[in-house]
Parts: C-alpha cells; sequence; structure tokens
C-alpha cells in the first residue's frame, strides 16, 4: 500500500488531485511517495501529529470570533490610557485600503528589482519620508521595530566609533536598553546609564543614547547632549516619536549622528505589540556602517528611472559573518502601511495631529492634577505621556478602573514612586478623558 | 511638449514631484478639549516636509504602484528556500478583527486572554510539529529566530560553567544569516565541508567538532532541498563532543507530519511562519520566527512566552531566560495568521502540504533533468537546485534564464545560491500550484533551453516586457540615491 494514501482528503489550498499525484509519481519513477522520503530514518518517518482536524473557514471564523471576543477592546466598550511604546491613533482609511493589495502583500524582498518596482518606489518613498520627518540626510528601508532599531543603531555607533562602551540616558524605556543588551551581550559591549542632567561624561563612549520624548514623556535636551556627546568623540543616538515630529524640532536640526524610532503610531495597528516597523536614520558619512535593507534609485538599459536594492555589500547574504547586522527583512509592508500615512496626513495633517495629541495630553493632565491625592510629576515639556503620582498603588487603581471598563495607565512604580504613566492621543475624546478623570477622582485613596 | 511615456504608460514620479501646496487626502477632528499652552516656540518646528495630495491621488498612486510587482496572487513564484505558498485571505482577515487589531500590548492580562491563549495554543501546535516543545513566539522574523536560539545555546554553555565554548560549526552550504547570527553571539565560524552528494561530509565534522564546539547549525533539509541521511549521526557527534544542535527551520515545509526534528537529536530550531505557515511575506517583511527547544533549555526561551496557570493565560518570563529581543511580545498578528492556517490545514492537511511539496518538487525535476544539470542526483525535499553550467558553457548565465522567466510572468527562481553550486538556481514550488501550473513552468524552462541556442540575445536582454529592463546596480550603489530631493 503506498503511503501516499496520506495525502487524501482534497483541502482548498492543496489543488493536486489523488490522479495527478499518482501521474507526477509516475514521471518521477516511484510508485509511492515513501520511495522520496528514503534519507529520512524509518523508525521517525510519519511521526503521529496531535492535532484537531482541520476546519472549514466558517468554523474557523466562529473560533477567531471567540478568541477575538475575550479580548478588551474599544470595540468591547473599553478606553485604554496606555502608552509606553505602542499608541492608539486612528487609521485613515487609504492605509486599509492599500493593505488590501496582494500584489504588496503577497511578494517577496525585491531580488528581482524588474518584477519588484512596486515594493521598490514605496520604499523610496518610506526612506524619504523618514528622512523629511527626522531631517536626516539618510533612511534605510526599516528595521523589525522601534527597540532593535535603537539597540542596531547604538552598535552601529561602537562600529563607527571603535569603541565599545555604550551611554544610554536614564529616562530611556527599559524596552529599549534590555533589547540592546540582548543584542550587544556577547559582542564586548559594556552599557553604561548616563544620568539624564549629566554634564560630562566619560571619553571612552560610542555614543549616548537618548530617547526623547523619553519614557516619562519628557522632551530632552537633545541639542544639549549631543553636542555633549561630540564634545568626547561619541556619537548622538535619539530614539524619537514620530507623532511628536510634527511639531517638535527633528533631531536633524540638532546635529544628531543616528534616529530611530518606533513606526506603529504611524498608521500600523496596535496588535497586542506586532509587527511593527522600527525606523532608522542616520547622517550619510556613516551610511556604509548601517544595517538594514537600503533602496536606491538608478536607471534601466534604456534610460528609464527605476529602484533597486543598494549598498548590498553591508549584508550578510554577501558579507556573512562580517555583515553590519544579521538583519534581512525591511518589515516592508508595514513601511507601506506608514508611508500610505504619512502621504495621507501629509504636510498639514501631521501638524495637526502632532497639536491635537499634545492638547489633550496636557488638558487630562491639568484636569488629573485638580485631583486630591493625585499629581502630575512632569515638570517640562510632555507630549503625550506624562507622569501621574497616585494616592495609592496603581495596580490597585488599575484594577479599579477595570471595573469601570477603563484600562488606566502603566503602572512605572519601579521607575517614580506610585507612577503611573498615562498616554492619552487623539482618539481619546474629551468625553472619554472627563470619563477617567472622574474614575480617578472617585477611585481615590480608596484603592 | 511631448509627452512622454516612462516604464509602460505609468507615471512613475515620486509624491513630492505631485505636492501641490494646500492639497490634503485627510481631515483631523477639530480640538474637543480647552486650548492648552503651547511650549516655548524654540522647541518647535515650522514645517513637516511631506507631500501634500488628494485622497484620490494617494489611492490611484499605490495602487498603480502594486501593478508594477510579481506576486503570490498574480504569478507563479518558485523561489527557492521562500516557500512562495498561498496566503489564505481568511487569515489577513481574522488576524485584522478589532478584537485583535486593536489591543495593546501592555494591557493586564486578563484583559486579553483570548490572545494570549492564542499565542499559547501556537506554541503548542508549534512544539508538536516540531517534536521540541520549548517555544517562545517572540522572535520578530527568521535571523531573530536563529539569533535567539544562540543566545540559548550560549546561555545553557555558561550555566554549565563551560563558556570555553565560543564556535559555531556552519555548512559551507548555509544561508548568510547563519553566520551572520552567530558572528552576533560572539560566536567564531567554523565551516564544514559537503561531500559530492551535498550532505555534510560527516568525517570534517568529526573533526571539527570539539570541546570548543558551541553549536552546529544546520539547514534541515538543506539549502540543497535535500534531506540529510546521516541525521541521527551527525546529532550523536556533535552531542558527544558536547555542542548543542541547531536546526534552521527555513524549510520546514518539508517535514510537516514527515519526520519532527527533535526525533533527530535537534536541540534547538526556528521556523519561519512567513513560509511554512503561509503568513504573507509582504514584499520583505514583517516575518516571524518562533524559536523551539528541548524541554531542559526552555527556561533559557527569550521572553514573553504564554502559560496556562489556574488563574488563567498569562504571559511569563522563563527562569533563566536570555531577555528581550525586541520591543513586545513578538509579531502577534502575524502569529494569529499562523494559528488560523494550522487549525484550517490541522492533522491530516499539514501532512498533505508537505507531501505535495516534495512530490511537486521531484515532478519539476524529474520533467527539466535531462536539460538542465542537477545539484544533487538524487530525490529533493520540497525544492530542487538546479545548475545552468551547460547552459552557461553555451553562453548563457543563470541570471540570464532567471530574467527571461520573468517576461512568461513566472518569478524568477533563487539565484547562484547556495554558493555550493555552479549557477544554481533554486526552484521551490510548492503545494499551492496546480499540475498545470508546474506543466507550464516546465515547458518555459525547455523553450528557454532551446532559446539558448536559437536566441540568446532574447536572454541576455531579458525582461523585455516589464516596468524596466535591467537596472544599473552599480551606479546606484556607486553614487547613491536614497530619497527625494528637489534636485534630483
Amino acid at each position: 500500500m503506498a503511503s501516499s494514501a496520506h495525502t487524501s482528503p482534497n483541502h482548498p489550498y492543496i489543488p493536486s488531485t489523488d490522479s495527478e499525484r499518482a501521474e507526477m509519481l509516475g514521471a518521477i519513477g516511484v510508485d509511492s511517495l515513501d520511495a522520496l522520503l528514503e534519507d529520512i530514518p524509518a523508525q521517525h518517518r510519519h511521526p503521529k501529529l496531535n492535532l484537531a482536524a482541520g476546519l472549514s473557514e466558517q468554523e474557523l471564523s466562529t473560533v477567531f470570533g471567540s478568541i477575538a471576543a475575550e479580548n478588551a477592546s474599544p470595540s468591547s466598550g473599553y478606553i485604554s490610557f496606555l502608552g509606553a511604546g505602542s499608541y492608539s491613533h486612528y487609521i485613515p482609511s487609504t492605509v486599509r485600503s492599500i493593505l488590501q493589495r496582494g500584489e504588496f502583500v503577497t511578494a517577496y524582498t525585491p531580488y528581482q528589482p524588474e518584477a519588484a518596482q512596486g515594493t521598490l518606489q514605496v520604499g523610496f518613498e518610506f526612506q524619504t519620508i523618514v528622512c523629511q520627518l527626522t531631517e536626516m540626510e539618510v533612511a534605510n528601508a526599516g528595521m523589525y521595530d522601534g527597540p532593535t532599531a535603537f539597540a542596531e543603531a547604538c552598535l552601529m555607533a561602537a562600529r563607527v566609533t571603535k569603541r565599545t562602551k555604550i551611554g544610554v540616558l536614564s529616562s530611556t524605556d527599559k524596552r529599549l536598553s534590555d533589547t540592546l543588551l540582548a543584542y550587544s551581550k556577547y559582542q564586548g559591549i559594556e552599557i553604561v546609564e548616563v544620568a539624564a542632567d549629566a554634564t560630562d561624561i566619560p571619553d571612552d563612549l560610542a555614543c549616548i543614547g537618548i530617547q526623547s520624548p523619553n519614557f516619562f514623556g519628557e522632551i530632552e535636551d537633545v541639542q544639549r547632549l549631543t553636542k555633549l556627546a561630540h564634545d568626547n568623540g561619541a556619537l548622538s543616538v535619539v530614539h524619537v516619536n514620530p507623532t511628536a515630529l510634527g511639531m517638535f524640532k527633528a533631531p536633524g536640526e540638532f546635529d544628531v549622528d543616528i534616529v530611530t524610532a518606533e513606526g506603529q503610531p504611524l498608521g500600523v495597528p496596535m496588535a497586542f505589540g506586532g509587527p511593527y516597523v522600527g525606523l532608522f536614520a542616520c547622517k550619510k558619512a556613516h551610511i556604509r556602517q548601517m544595517p538594514g535593507r537600503i533602496i536606491g534609485r538608478t536607471t534601466d538599459t534604456k534610460g528609464r528611472t527605476g529602484y533597486a536594492l543598494t549598498l548590498q555589500t553591508r549584508e550578510q547574504h554577501i558579507r556573512r559573518e562580517r555583515a553590519t547586522s544579521n538583519i534581512c527583512t525591511s518589515t516592508q509592508l508595514i513601511g507601506l502601511m506608514v508611508t500610505v500615512y504619512a502621504a495621507t496626513l501629509g504636510k498639514q495633517g501631521m501638524k495637526d495631529l502632532a497639536s491635537l495629541c499634545y492638547q489633550k495630553a496636557h488638558y487630562a493632565a491639568a484636569e488629573i492634577n485638580k485631583l486630591d491625592g493625585y499629581s502630575v510629576k512632569s515638570s517640562g515639556t510632555f507630549f503625550h505621556e506624562f507622569v501621574v503620582t497616585c494616592p495609592s498603588a496603581p495596580p490597585k487603581i488599575n484594577e479599579a478602573l477595570l471595573k469601570k471598563k477603563i484600562i488606566g495607565g502603566l503602572d512605572i512604580s519601579d521607575r517614580s514612586e506610585s507612577g503611573m504613566l498615562v498616554c492619552v492621543t487623539e482618539t481619546s475624546s474629551k468625553a472619554d478623558i472627563d470619563r477617567f478623570v472622574k474614575a480617578l477622582s472617585e477611585i481615590g485613596v480608596s484603592a | 511638449m511631448t509627452i512622454s511615456i516612462n516604464a509602460g504608460g505609468v507615471d512613475r514620479r515620486l509624491l513630492m514631484d505631485r505636492s501641490v501646496t494646500g492639497r490634503k487626502a485627510f481631515t483631523l477632528p477639530a480640538s474637543d478639549v480647552p486650548t492648552q499652552n503651547l511650549p516655548d516656540s524654540s522647541l518647535l518646528r515650522d514645517d513637516v516636509e511631506l507631500p501634500e495630495v488628494s485622497q484620490l491621488e494617494v489611492i490611484r498612486y499605490f495602487s498603480v504602484l502594486s501593478q508594477l510587482n510579481f506576486s503570490i496572487d498574480t504569478n507563479f513564484y518558485p523561489l527557492g528556500s521562500c516557500t512562495m505558498k498561498y496566503n489564505p485571505k481568511i487569515n489577513d482577515e481574522l488576524s485584522n478583527l478589532p478584537g485583535l487589531a486593536n489591543i495593546h500590548p501592555l494591557q493586564p492580562d486578563v484583559t486579553v486572554q483570548g490572545a494570549i491563549r492564542l499565542l499559547k495554543n501556537l506554541q503548542d501546535d508549534l512544539g508538536e510539529i516540531t517534536g521540541l516543545s520549548g517555544v517562545s513566539l517572540a522572535p520578530l522574523a527568521g535571523a531573530q529566530g536563529e539569533y535567539a536560539g544562540l543566545l540559548i545555546a550560549r546561555a545553557y554553555h555558561d550555566a554549565r560553567s563551560d563558556s570555553a565554548r565560543t564556535v559555531a560549526i556552519v555548512p559551507d552550504s548555509a544561508h548568510g544569516t547563519n553566520p551572520a547570527s552567530a558572528a552576533m553571539a560572539g560566536l567564531e565560524v567554523v565551516t564544514v565541508r559537503s561531500d559530492d552528494q551535498g550532505n555534510v561530509d560527516v568525517e570534517n565534522l568529526r573533526e571539527l567538532a570539539n570541546s570548543n564546539t558551541a553549536v552546529f547549525m544546520l539547514t534541515i533539509p538543506s539549502t540543497l532541498g535535500l534531506f540529510e541521511p546521516n541525521i541521527l549521526e551527525i546529532t550523536k557527534i556533535v552531542h558527544d563532543a558536547g555542542g548543542l544542535v541547531y536546526a534552521d527551520g527555513a524549510n520546514l515545509n518539508a517535514l510537516l507530519g514527515v519526520v519532527k526534528l527533535g526525533d533527530l537529536g535537534v536541540d534547538i530550531c526556528h521556523s519561519n511562519l512567513h513560509k511554512t505557515f503561509s503568513t504573507p511575506h509582504g514584499g520583505g517583511g514583517p516575518g516571524s520566527g518562533p524559536v523551539m527547544v528541548t524541554n531542559e533549555l526552555a527556561k533559557f526561551l527569550p521572553k514573553p512566552v504564554a502559560v496556562k496557570t489556574d488563574v488563567g493565560y498569562v504571559l511569563a518570563t522563563p527562569e533563566m531566560s536570555v531577555g528581550s529581543i525586541n520591543g513586545f511580545h513578538g509579531s502577534f498578528s502575524i502569529a494569529a495568521r499562523a494559528y488560523a492556517y494550522i487549525k484550517a490545514l490541522g492533522q491530516e492537511g499539514l501532512r498533505s502540504v508537505s507531501e505535495n511539496a516534495i512530490i511537486s518538487a521531484n515532478y519539476i525535476q524529474a520533467k527539466l533533468r535531462d536539460k538542465y544539470d542537477l545539484a544533487a542526483d538524487r530525490y529533493c525535499m520540497h525544492e530542487t537546485v538546479l545548475s545552468a553550467a551547460r547552459q552557461k558553457k553555451r553562453g548563457v548565465a543563470g541570471l540570464d534564464i532567471a530574467k527571461r522567466l520573468l517576461d512568461f510572468g513566472i518569478h524568477a527562481p533563487t539565484m547562484y545560491f547556495p554558493m555550493i553550486v555552479d549557477e544554481a538556481l533554486m526552484v521551490e514550488p510548492t503545494e499551492s500550484e496546480s499540475k498545470e501550473t508546474l506543466d507550464h513552468f516546465i515547458a518555459v524552462m525547455r523553450q528557454i533551453d532551446d532559446e539558448v541556442d536559437s536566441a540568446p540575445e532574447l536572454l541576455h536582454d531579458a525582461p523585455h516586457d516589464l516596468p524596466v529592463t535591467r537596472l544599473d546596480e552599480a551606479t546606484a550603489a556607486r553614487k547613491p540615491v536614497l530619497r527625494w530631493s528637489a534636485e534630483v
């Protein structure tokens, strides 16, 4: 009995029929599939797979409907004030619509540029938009996410300066420094903390890694810190929130060397943490140390403009163990979402959006600051996040909020006593904010 | 003035060249809160230089660009090692359900029980499929899965105070990410030869495996599309030397229900959800590269790992975790798609995936072997590596054949990889393609072989009918233009 009997029930994803399989096996010159598997140790062939039977599309939809229903989201009546690296923003219909284009969705990395001009031109637009937002000279086509972009930027600074000590500002999100730690662990790199108000730094740092707005939502003095880095032969690596760039001065104005960002706020669903895309830009002088895919403009044999992957000699498929990184994706599809988003909002939209986020966050902070027992700790200029010092333990307050279908801010009591990091974007209406403030007031010290 | 036609009549102007001051594609709502004071103006920027276009222009621009692409939805795409199978539409739809797309990664576990349950179920399924039950879905791509696997190997040796193990043995046929990831993990790369059958040279491995060996990185099936017949001996050699065996799961599409990596002595592997488990490649990501390990190694997995407890599902950090390799919990909505794929196929369907993928690849190999050389003259797994060495002698390179295929609306195979094969053309048809499509591909490949003699210029100049002809990549690298600017 031929064990191709395994391949019985036809499935919508598998077109071959029994007779076609038999015909193909005949052409191969074998009478069963097993004849093709003789290199596999016989005792381990065809193991039992303890998995459920396949589902029809309708059944699958039901399964997913119940999974989705177990999660609290705006569609089940919850409002949320979480940020800290992932942000709720309205996603325009243009982004969702273009994301339906199978020609973008189901293409591979553009190794054959003649058959991938769509993907490549979008990538070139993405690089342009990243440069425009950050006012940097060059950008790559995208990294996995913000934290990995930041980690790779710090490692790049170490390559550029040929130094092995990386400074990270104390106000930085631990998600950035933890990722850096995992990336640099076995590369002979030492990570040191630099106080946010430091006026001098060791003279052997490769860079100062700065987040602005920082983890607590406050704008850092990037200009001063960059000068401090340069005075000591170090680079300045700045991780920004791209939404804030609609309003605040871009790092490129301050002579920053490498800029990274989490691209998620630009039209990408929060989706429980991913997939996102990391933005990565730097000074042109450092381009050959930049990790990731880069798309360049060129011409074809008839002199027409076209686009192709370029500067590939930095990359793993050519340089192998001497590559600038092992990365071989640009997270292109998420880059497409960012590109369509930025094109849709455009010059005025990015400005209006940043302003709206700023207005709402500052309104929320002012209202919370009026409450008995609560105070807003952020003193400087903050963008859409701020620290609230709570009258009782933030997890307790959050538990009470949850009963009112409010997902409160992030408990950051490990970094700021009784601290809650509250985030407000344009998706929170005044009514939502007022409901949150009222709930906080009711909970107060009773939590 | 003459209107010039560029690229088949397609208007390729960039967004900034279409920008008209004052035009817009979107309106933000007016603020509904009392006006707040702005910060000091020294902190503020005047303008962001971004395009100003209409909403229709946004849609038309990107829609027209999409049509310049080959894709699985529109073309046969036998790109070896990339597993360009059908990406079921229902998976995209389900992963975009508001209850999955609009949840924040830092929500309390009690508010995301469905999401964590999904992750836990997918972990279990991947553990079952690979025979390696410790699973973390954190890695954001295959290369990150590899790196996570190597961190685990290093943590394992460190925990045993066996830290002198600083060598990764990698076959000469390996994908470039293997040595690149090894270097990131601070490992010295030592190359083991392949023998004339395309297998790992076992004697060479025996010489190389010693007390410095941290890990042996093996792609199974190999990048030649072959199953390693000496696998049990290989894993024993590495284990006897005190090293771990890492399997690169890029080619897992050949193995579903066919063999479990854990049964073969593999300690660590990763899987590319965007290959075997049908999640879209997206033109180059997002990927997802879960890492699977033996029970013994599970305590080293990167965080988080979804766990079922008495009080429900939680995201946990393994006891001796190698830490966070990215921002949150991995590519959640990619994991959701992969889970939907596994649920749709089930036990029998997954087995059928691999069996059909193997039959299709062998069918192509059998039908082309008289015209094209084979990298190894034996049955292949899910992909076959052809060599255009014979055509090269007749004046046409593998590159020319690849480009000529584009003229027929067929995406080129993977070219010049693995590097140990002269003029390699790696063909992976996948189980998604019908026999008619395979027959068409075979007929085209045979016709192209005829053209090598009858019309070589057709190959040298190919492709002819695409949006562009061959591009000047040398100038692109020498004088990089990487963004729009007003001057260019």
